[in-house]
Formats: structure tokens, C-alpha cells, sequence
């Protein structure tokens, strides 16, 4: 009964749940990035356990390189004052545990083999030896759903021109031209006349 | 044996924690960020679940555009962050309320 996977999904889906716990409740928001970068392995070893193996590394790959990189840069860049981020607090925790034990005993209540049909599935799809999750997903992602795929991209593109121009600030030190202010010049800005023996007129 | 519920099971406990993380950090947005880019690994473990369980590899796919439009999400948010900071000195969401009538 207790094999490898079994141990494997309880190990992993206790360090997911906990590291999400610790997520929402750490006092400081770098720790909290950590324990998100924690979460994000573990669920990858989840979505490996179930067989994804491409959406696995690329939740480590998109997930744990970029975003949580980009996240710990930011977190660390802003100098934080991080004791009015937390009033309130204990204020909203029995409201917070309240909503989060509704939610939880819904879903288990929905979800569980007695009533969700679906639910008592308990074998992954199986496949032939040699089989390839990655090349499955490449063969429907580069032609059924290759113009969602250029969308994707665009997507990417737009963001990475949005990002780029909101947190440019342009060179501090640079001699280029400012071509508005040139345009805009009068005589008054640049000429003013001295009087050799009184000083300026 | 791991069932399909197990995995729900485990996505509904993260997609609450998150939503209650929400609630609580409601003054950090930080911290709110982190706990959207939660919610969001949480519905993908529902879709990989369904996919792997129920053959066909279309919730797959979709977790893929949705990791695509997250890190966009997540990239456009945090230059906002960072603008935000720098104009105003504080991303406490309670000071944040310019629009205020």
C-alpha cells in the first residue's frame, strides 16, 4: 500500500501546502518570495509524479528563473517599511481561516470519490513505451494551436515593451540632444546684455 | 494510490490558502502579488491533474498560455511596483488612494 509514489505525493504535497502557508504569513516579503520559490519545486514534483514532465521544468524554468528572480530583484530593490504593511492583520485572521476552512471543506465535500464521480480515477492515463509528453504537447502546440502560440508570443513582446518603459529612466549622464527645449528657446533664455562699466542692464 | 481527488485536493488547499493570504496581507503588494502567482499555480495543478488523469493533452496546452500570460502579468505588475515606489515612496495599498473622491 504505502510505495514510493504514495510517500513521494504526501512529502511533496505537505511542503507545498506548508511552504504556501509560510507565503502568506512571513513578516518579511523576501523570506516569503523563498518559500514561493519552495512551493513552486514542490509542485513541480507533483506535476512530475503525474507525468507532465515538460509543464514540470517549465514551471521551474518560467517560474523559479524568471518570475521569482524578477520578485526577489523588486522585493530587495525597495527599501520596505514593513510594519504598516502589517496591521491589520490579526485583525482579518479569523475572517481570513474562516473563508479559507468554508472554501477547503466545499471543495473536499465536491471533490471527493463518493460524490465526484471523476474522482475515484486513480491511474494516470497510460501510455506506450516511448512516449514523449514533450513531443505530444510540441505536436498540438505547433499546429492546432499555433495561433494561440504566436498570441503567446505577442503577448510576451508587450510585456517585455511595457516593462522596459515603465522602469526605464532614460540616461542620467547622456549629451544627447533635446530637440523640445531647443524648439522652445527665445532670444530672452540665451542673450542678455552687460554694460562694460555697470554691471548687468 | 493516488487518486485524482488527492490532487484537487491538495489544488484547493493552495487556491484557499492564497485567497485567505489575500485577506490577511491586504495592506502589501508584495505580498498580494505572491499570493495571485499562488492561485494561479494552483488552478494549473487542477488542469495538469485533469489532463493526465482523463487522457488528451489540451489542459496541458493551457497551462502553457497560462504560465505565458502570468510571467507577462507578473513582469508589467512589478515595473508598476517599482514606478509606483519611486513616485510615491510607499506601496502600503492603504496610502495608495490618489482616486479617492
Amino acid at each position: 500500500m504505502l510505495n514510493l509514489p504514495v510517500i513521494v505525493f504526501y512529502l511533496f504535497a505537505a511542503l507545498l501546502v506548508g511552504s504556501s502557508a509560510m507565503v502568506i504569513i512571513s513578516r518579511n516579503p523576501v523570506r516569503g518570495a523563498l518559500f514561493l520559490v519552495l512551493a513552486f519545486f514542490a509542485s513541480s514534483v507533483l506535476w512530475l509524479l503525474m507525468e507532465a514532465e515538460f509543464l514540470a521544468l517549465a514551471l521551474i524554468f518560467v517560474y523559479v528563473g524568471a518570475v521569482m528572480t524578477l520578485f526577489l530583484f523588486v522585493v530587495m530593490m525597495l527599501d520596505l517599511d514593513l510594519v504598516p504593511s502589517r496591521e491589520g492583520f490579526v485583525r482579518y485572521l479569523p475572517f481570513g481561516l474562516l473563508v479559507m476552512v468554508l472554501l477547503v471543506a466545499v471543495m473536499i465535500m465536491v471533490i471527493t470519490p463518493e460524490h465526484f464521480r471523476l474522482g475515484s480515477i486513480a491511474k494516470v492515463t497510460e501510455h506506450a513505451e516511448g512516449y514523449s509528453n514533450v513531443k505530444e504537447i510540441g505536436g498540438v502546440l505547433y499546429t492546432q494551436y499555433l495561433y494561440p502560440f504566436e498570441l503567446a508570443a505577442i503577448i510576451l513582446l508587450t510585456a517585455i515593451i511595457a516593462a522596459i518603459t515603465l522602469a526605464f529612466r532614460g540616461r542620467q549622464n547622456s549629451k544627447t540632444q533635446r530637440i523640445d527645449h531647443q524648439l522652445a528657446a527665445t532670444k530672452a533664455d540665451r542673450l542678455y546684455l552687460v554694460d562694460p562699466k555697470e554691471g548687468p542692464l | 494510490m493516488i487518486t485524482l481527488s488527492h490532487y484537487l485536493i491538495v489544488a484547493a488547499i493552495v487556491f484557499s490558502l492564497s485567497l485567505a493570504g489575500i485577506i490577511l496581507n491586504r495592506k502589501n503588494l508584495i505580498v498580494l502579488f505572491m499570493c495571485v502567482e499562488l492561485m494561479l499555480l494552483a488552478v494549473n495543478m487542477n488542469f495538469v491533474a485533469f489532463s493526465q488523469f482523463l487522457g488528451g493533452t489540451m489542459g496541458q496546452v493551457f497551462v502553457f498560455f497560462i504560465l505565458t500570460v502570468a510571467a507577462a502579468e507578473s513582469a508589467i505588475g512589478l515595473a508598476i511596483l517599482v514606478v509606483l515606489y519611486r513616485k510615491r515612496g510607499t506601496i502600503n495599498v492603504a496610502e495608495l488612494d490618489t482616486l479617492k473622491g
